[in-house]
């Protein structure tokens, strides 16, 4: 295995996770570490759970064997208040935003801080306002409804609300899905910018080729139920699997890690 | 990348550790603002109070006012954005300059929130009710009630044709589509229809009995019973009965329907949704109102019949032979003919409020009420002049 057991600074730790969906197995034996600070793209093709081992990892979905670490405790072995007080340190985006169609854009956000934190409405409006500025999105938008949002901004909605109480681990599901290219280029910039300021982890689960090749500092491989690698970029590139290969050197691989190369140089000076 | 030289922020409420001497501290010292502990989320409420006692005491920040950051132990964006409070924009988004030796993550944050803070963000629209705004809300709600049966009238012109245009050609007639919607709000329907109705068979028969007894014309009761359940009772329980629960089953579907943009597809599709959505829920409904009629009035006559059976000492064969001899066949009829027309309205309104969904769940959830509540209303409007209308007609 590509995994690297001995580091210690891993946030997440799964081990030998399954899951199935009645006959139908689609993970088995799964391991994955995520490092404090770093961003991990996790791709596969569709359907080769993605998804699932985001929603077991934050608890969504109980495993049907393994253990999921989360800051070193079992998630699912907790009580239900020690839990809650676990799942404040996270943040998930979900593909779709998953806004609360009931609630304008700042009651969104400053509803996690007002039910965990214990803030005031009028202290928790107000930094939700902040949050969704860090996010890039307009003063105005802040009393807008979830309806009267294009995709990108629902992204960006969605994530100042995973933000809201200042998580150490951030999930992402597909951030990048449905936007256009610029939106796009900018959702990362600001992950990095994000990750960097907050000193964030993050669980990417992405197709976005141009994401991993400019965002992700390590890259796992989802494929045949299990992690196949998960590592540097360079190393998975270089792995002889077939899936990968095609992955990664097809055409729109190419044009990807041709346009990350151009653009490195602009992207480090910014972060270092 | 960053990651290397990254620094954590202690930002998390952290489970056992007392967190009180480390929490966030403001001072002044010489002139200058010494700024320690943990500026996090946790603390947020007692560090807003100093900073806001410092502004009061100190005025405006401004920008030749010396901070000292370096006690700071721990940030996060909601201490960051009270230290931009503090310090203000336009300095903290030069941090890096004036706090050379603070950690490169807490630069970056406060940074960042100090560029974003730059604007001011909009503050909320004062909420304002006056008289005025009263009068233009009962404006606005007449004004959308009228539109309301307007749209109503206007789709209801819309199914007839469709209707009309279908019945001519039986080879886009959809029958799959029609009977399984007439096991779902008819054949699944039936035991609650019967329930009801025989309940409340009995009930009136105990009412009955007990006024008519006091005339001693408990005999009456029968005719009570057949009379209210034929003519009334029988159609009316039906309806209200599918009202709300086919009515709102059709609101949702179309409903969600809509907000997954699948009418929106179907129209693509160069498909009807008129004709793929609302026919065969139209025609199931106005097929299976007038069965569950029939069963309604069978079984709350039935409730009744017991009732005189085993309180009232009528015999079944005495009921039965009122029931023959004094009961002729146009209350049936009376009660009948209005089953397919309450089944039309309810058809139409449930799917029309299906329509009008606009994609939240909310809007899904205030179409189904609406469709429900104008349903029933409707449903006992129109029997109340249908009543009328049959009294004086002598029917």
């Amino acid at each position: 295995m590509a995994l690297n057991m001995a580091d210690t600074d891993a946030v997440i730790r799964v081990r030998g996770l399954c899951n199935r969906f009645g006959s139908h197995v689609v993970h088995e034996d799964l391991d994955l570490d995520i490092q404090r600070g770093e961003i991990l793209g996790v791709v596969g093709g569709s359907g080769t759970g993605k998804s699932v081992l985001l929603r077991s990892i934050v608890g969504l979905k109980r495993p049907d064997a393994g253990s999921v670490e989360m800051f070193g405790e079992d998630l699912t072995a907790l009580s239900a208040r020690r839990r809650s007080e676990l799942e404040r340190r996270f943040g998930v985006l979900f593909q779709r935003g998953a806004l609360f169609s009931s609630l304008d854009l700042q009651e969104n956000v400053a509803l996690p801080l007002m039910e965990h934190a214990g803030l005031t409405r009028r202290d928790a409006e107000d930094l939700a306002r902040m949050k969704l500025a860090l996010t890039g999105l307009p003063p105005n938008a802040a009393l807008m409804m979830p309806s009267e949002l294009s995709g990108g901004m629902i992204k960006r909605a969605a994530l100042a609300r995973a933000l809201a109480l200042d998580p150490e681990v951030l999930f992402l599901d597909e951030p990048t899905a449905g936007l256009d290219p610029i939106g796009a280029a900018e959702f990362d910039q600001l992950i990095m910018t994000l990750r960097d300021a907050l000193g964030l982890s993050v669980f990417l689960v992405t197709h976005d080729l141009d994401t991993l090749y400019t965002a992700c500092d390590r890259v796992a491989v989802l494929s045949q139920r299990r992690v196949l690698v998960a590592d540097r970029l360079a190393v998975v590139e270089a792995s002889d699997d077939a899936w990968i290969r095609d992955y990664f050197h097809g055409p729109r691989g190419r044009a990807a890690a041709q346009a990350a190369e151009s653009h490195t140089p602009t992207t480090s000076g910014e972060n270092t | 990348m960053a990651s290397t030289d990254h620094v954590t922020t202690d930002s998390a409420p952290t489970g056992g550790r007392s967190l009180d001497d480390r929490a966030g501290r403001l001072a002044v010292e010489d002139g200058r603002l010494l700024v320690s502990g943990d500026w996090v989320l946790a603390h947020h409420g007692a560090l807003k109070d100093q900073v806001a006692a410092h502004r009061q005491a100190a005025g405006e920040p401004s920008a030749d006012q010396a901070v000292d950051l370096s006690g700071l132990t721990g940030l996060d964006t909601a201490g960051a954005r009270l230290l931009v409070a503090l310090v203000g924009a336009e300095p903290m988004a030069d941090v890096r300059q004036w706090a050379a030796d603070l950690p490169r993550a807490r630069q970056a944050l406060l940074e960042t929130v100090a560029r974003v803070l730059r604007e001011p963000l909009e503050p909320e629209p004062s909420p304002r009710a006056t008289l005025t705004d009263g009068l233009v809300d009962v404006g606005e709600r007449v004004g959308a009630l009228w539109q309301q049966q307007r749209l109503l009238l206007g789709f209801i012109g819309l199914t007839l044709t469709t209707l009309f245009v279908n019945l001519l050609r039986p080879w886009r007639w959809r029958l799959t589509a029609l009977v399984s919607h007439v096991h779902q709000t008819g054949l699944n329907a039936v035991p609650i229809v019967a329930l009801l109705t025989f309940l409340v068979g009995a009930v009136v028969a105990f009412l009955g009995a007990t006024v008519l007894r006091d005339f001693g014309a408990t005999i009456f009761t029968v005719n009570l019973v057949a009379f209210a359940f034929l003519r009334e009772f029988g159609v009316l329980l039906a309806a209200i009965l599918l009202a709300g629960r086919t009515a709102s089953a059709f609101t949702a579907q179309i409903g969600a329907m809509k907000a997954n943009e699948e009418i929106d597809a179907i129209r693509a599709l160069g498909l009807d949704p008129m004709e793929l959505l609302v026919l065969p829920r139209l025609l199931a409904m106005m097929i299976v109102l007038p069965i569950l009629t029939f069963i309604g009035m069978l079984s709350g006559i039935l409730g009744g019949a017991l009732v005189c059976i085993f309180m009232l000492d009528i015999s079944a064969t005495q009921f039965l032979t009122i029931l023959q001899r004094d009961i002729p066949l146009n209350h049936f009829l009376v009660g009948m003919v209005k089953a397919p027309v309450f089944a039309f309205l309810i058809a139409v309104i449930g799917c029309l409020e299906g329509f009008k969904v606009t994609g939240s769940a909310q809007s899904v959830g205030e179409h189904t009420t609406s469709s429900v509540v104008q349903s029933i209303f409707m449903v006992i409007l129109l029997d109340a002049v249908a009543a009328l209308f049959f009294m004086e007609m002598g029917w």
